[in-house]
């Protein structure tokens, strides 16, 4: 019952707050909604009983990625608007047909399908540990490569957007090009 | 040395000359080439002449085996030669013209820019004749005939700049390529039949085939025989060819080639045995093309060409001898003609030397004076040619004529007897206009000269053997007997051999005689009464047949080509490729617009290619589902 | 009784909207926002899958998920901050230099 009450409300707000963020003008209140949606899908998580999921997902998303758009919006003059070209209904249509055949794929093959679990989890032991178990031994390397990748971000990100901070690219550009 | 070491020696020394000629294919004239070509044929001679000793001392035939050639499921054939008494005689007679022809050629060739490459494809087309002769299979047999028929095009297009020899040399090349089918499905049907393209298998077992089929497997296999011996009607090719230069004619004319089709007739002698009805066929064919060859060459004015259609008509007396079952007498002939004829070309190059290539015989006259030796040895060459005791061509010529007597096929003696009396007229003919009589060259301002001293030396084997080879006969048959059934004459035939003998040299002389009274009287000039009438007029354009090709075969065909050209190449083949590439062409005008270079539009067109995808794969999900209620509509 | 398919259907709904912004917006900004949508809502599907097999495949591809959407923010928004810094403008529209 607390289920079903909590899953209609996340679902109801989280479809809410994605709706503003693609719909609004305003930048500001787009990346607004965008974290408010972001924690509340870490509730769905904590809801599947992915504790450890719906904890990474505050953090990273709602705590790094979203303070990196902040930042980042800080380089743009956010009131400048951007003309939206008018569309018409052909790609809401293109869209809800779309999702409508991707549940269809998704959820035929489930009922179908008998799948035998390869990582179980394991009862009476907290999602966190079992996360960290499976993490550090099964999917050690692609952790590992993760990490990698992570790092080669940040480095690509800092030297992109920190090369001549101090200059507008726009005015040097002809002494360049 | 070994069997097969000479044997493999006077197989493939030709070819090692034919690629050491061509080594120098393109530089200037080298007179080592021609010398060291020479050698190297010679070299082939001398081995087929110890294989030749070696079989006649009764040590059985050699029969080797070089390695597996084509291994394919049941079908195997290996890559043997093998040497018999009939391929030694023609391996013999190969080499031993070719060497001649060799030589002669050093003398012949030598201002001509392609010496070197004269050479080349020279000792190619003794190899590809000596591989005919000696392969142990019909596969191989016909690898050589189709090498004898490239070379053939090389050499008779060896003048390629002349527009002449060119299509000379495409008219002999096509005219192979058709008999060629023939023979081609001559094999095909003794390896059906017998599963074995060999010799010894297939003549093993060869009355075992249903007659039907014997009969097709002949005449399929003598098609191929008449392209290359150029019978009636694929008989065009052989006068054209004489667009070569004269060695060539020699060489095709006497020792390689033409002799090839006999050849296969003779080797396929078991075959043909059981089949008389083809084999009368082939003969009545041979005395038709003997006669029929003969008249063309009574008129012409062309010296080559009397020889080229004198080769035609000795090849009508070969079939004539081989389908009626004298296959040894055939081969008798075969040797006999080659010397002599190889003879009368190396001659008549001499005096086309001499005249800057003139080649008509009524621009020349009297040249025994400045040419006497090349006189001489025509006039041998033409005796023998004549059938004249007691030159060569007289014993194998007679015993054709016995064949065709004693199997009482007069009507074809009759023919064989009528031509031999206009051979000898129309050899005489040329021998007395070009030799004898009044010097015409001169008032054409000619300057003719002898030819050098080596090129007559190397005609002189020739016209020894030309005269002397008749006396062989009973050795020959002798020899050849261990392969090829012998021949027996009846009783009543063996009465009459003298009168025989004596009324075919009566014709024989007979035309002599009215071919020298002739140009004592009248300058070999046929009366205009003559000319006119309608015979001469046949004869003179040799029946009108390469007109009626021309206009039954080749005019409907260009134009049947044209059609197809205009038709079909380019308006359904063409516009079908240029169809697809206008319509990718297109294509990519009309989508062009879809590189707008807009991140949006191209995030568009992902979406919309993510839904195409999607819908594949619900169809291909659901197909079940689909099929069902698709069936419940159609129901 | 929430079941699978409620995940599901709310995951592509998501999804759907995701996809929506993509397509639609002009802001360069706004479509990087889409796509985290997107990316959301296919974690949901997985962290759903994990739990109905009991299997934490689903919560691990969830993870790597997550790691690559921060990449791609980092990188992403680099390359936004140079675009801008040369161009003036967040518009896709002005993205035109790849016009064939």
């Amino acid at each position: 019952m607390f289920e079903t009450i909590a899953f209609y409300t996340f679902s109801f707000l989280t479809i809410l707050a994605f709706a503003i963020t693609v719909t609004t003008k305003n930048v500001l209140y787009a990346m607004s909604s965008l974290a408010g949606g972001m924690i509340i899908i870490s509730g769905m998580f904590f809801l599947l009983n992915a504790d450890f999921l719906g904890v990474v997902q505050i953090i990273v998303y709602t705590g790094a990625v979203i303070a990196l758009y902040a930042f980042a919006m800080i380089f743009f003059d956010s009131t400048k608007d951007i003309v939206e070209t008018k569309t018409g209904k052909t790609f809401f249509i293109l869209t809800v047909l779309s999702s409508v055949m991707l549940v269809l794929i998704l959820t035929i093959p489930m009922a179908s399908g008998q799948v035998e679990a390869l990582y179980p989890i394991h009862e009476g032991v907290g999602n966190a540990q079992d996360v960290g178990m499976v993490l550090f031994t099964k999917y050690l390397v692609p952790f590992e490569v993760a990490a990698v990748m992570l790092l080669v971000a940040m480095i690509g990100g800092i030297i992109m957007a920190g090369k001549k901070m101090d200059k507008n690219l726009t005015e040097i550009k002809e002494n360049e090009e | 040395m070994s069997e097969e070491t000479l044997l493999y020696i006077a197989l493939f020394s030709p070819i090692v000359s034919s690629l050491f000629a061509a080594l120098f294919g393109t530089v200037p004239k080298r007179v080592f080439v021609g010398v060291v070509t020479s050698g190297l044929i010679g070299l082939s001679f001398l081995s087929s002449l110890a294989l030749f000793i070696h079989l006649q001392s009764g040590s059985g035939v050699v029969h080797v085996q070089m390695f597996d050639w084509i291994m394919a499921g049941d079908f195997s054939v290996p890559f043997g030669f093998l040497v018999d008494e009939v391929t030694v005689t023609m391996m013999l007679v190969v080499s031993l013209v070719s060497t001649a022809v060799h030589i002669y050629s050093i003398g012949y060739m030598e201002h001509d820019k392609g010496f070197n490459r004269f050479f080349s494809y020279l000792s190619a087309f003794v190899f590809s004749m000596m591989f005919l002769v000696m392969s142990d299979n019909f596969l191989g047999l016909f690898i050589g005939w189709e090498g004898v028929g490239l070379c053939s095009w090389l050499l008779i297009g060896f003048w390629y700049h002349k527009h002449s020899a060119g299509w000379a040399a495409n008219e002999a090349f096509i005219m192979n390529r058709i008999a060629d089918l023939g023979m081609l499905l001559g094999i095909f049907l003794i390896y059906w039949t017998y599963g074995s393209v060999q010799y010894d298998v297939v003549f093993s077992a060869v009355s075992e085939a249903d007659g039907e089929i014997l009969t097709w497997i002949a005449i399929f296999l003598f098609i191929g025989a008449m392209g290359k011996s150029a019978q009636f009607p694929l008989h065009t090719w052989l006068a054209d060819a004489m667009e070569g230069p004269t060695p060539v004619s020699a060489l095709i004319h006497a020792a390689t080639m033409v002799t090839a089709g006999v050849y296969l007739v003779i080797r396929a002698n078991e075959l043909f045995a059981l089949t008389p009805e083809v084999g009368l066929f082939i003969a009545s064919l041979g005395a038709f093309v003997a006669m029929f060859a003969a008249t063309m060459a009574l008129v012409n004015r062309d010296i080559k060409r009397i020889i080229a259609y004198s080769t035609l008509s000795q090849l009508g007396y070969m079939f004539v001898a081989a389908g009626l079952g004298a296959y040894w007498i055939a081969l008798f002939h075969l040797v006999t003609h080659a010397f002599f004829k190889a003879l009368l070309f190396l001659g008549a190059g001499n005096v086309m030397h001499a005249m800057n290539d003139e080649l008509n015989i009524m621009k020349m006259g009297g040249m025994r004076k400045v040419m006497g030796w090349t006189a001489i040895l025509m006039l041998l060459a033409s005796l023998a040619l004549a059938g004249i005791y007691p030159f060569a061509g007289f014993f194998s010529k007679d015993k054709i004529l016995e064949v065709a007597f004693d199997g009482h096929y007069y009507i074809l003696w009759a023919t064989l007897w009528i031509t031999a009396g206009l051979t000898a007229f129309y050899s005489f003919r040329v021998v007395m206009l070009v030799f004898f009589g009044k010097e015409r060259y001169k008032d054409f301002g000619f300057h003719p000269h002898e030819a050098h001293d080596y090129m007559i030396w190397a005609m002189v084997p020739l016209a020894v053997l030309a005269v002397i080879a008749g006396f062989f006969e009973h050795q020959f048959v002798a020899f050849v007997s261990n392969v090829l059934p012998v021949y027996e004459f009846s009783e009543h035939t063996h009465h009459m051999v003298g009168q025989l003998i004596l009324v075919t040299s009566a014709i024989a002389i007979t035309g002599i005689a009215i071919a020298v009274f002739s140009n004592m009287f009248r300058e070999g000039v046929f009366s205009s009464a003559f000319r006119n009438t309608i015979l001469f007029k046949l004869f003179d354009n040799q029946y009108y047949i390469p007109k009626i090709y021309e206009e039954v075969i080749t005019k409907p065909y260009m134009e049947l080509s044209k059609v197809f050209w205009e038709k079909v190449d380019m308006k359904i083949v063409d516009a079908s490729v240029d169809g697809i590439a206008n319509i990718l062409r297109s294509t990519g005008e009309n989508t062009r617009g879809m590189q707008s270079g807009n991140l949006s539009y191209m995030l568009r067109w992902m979406a919309g290619g993510m839904m195409l995808i999607l819908l594949f794969a619900i169809v291909y999900t659901y197909s079940d589902v689909l099929l069902n209620i698709l069936q419940g509509v159609a129901k | 009784m929430i079941t699978l398919e409620h995940y599901i259907v709310l995951s592509t709904i998501l999804f759907a909207i995701g996809m929506y912004g993509v397509v639609v917006r002009k802001n360069l900004l706004m479509l990087f926002f889409s796509t985290e949508i997107m990316l959301n809502a296919v974690n949901i599907a997985l962290a759903a899958i994990s739990n109905h097999y009991g299997d934490l495949t689903g919560q691990m591809f969830a993870f790597f998920i997550i790691a690559i959407a921060a990449s791609e923010v980092a990188i992403g928004l680099g390359l936004l901050i140079i675009w801008y810094k040369r161009h003036g403008s967040i518009d896709l529209e002005t993205l035109q230099s790849m016009k064939g």
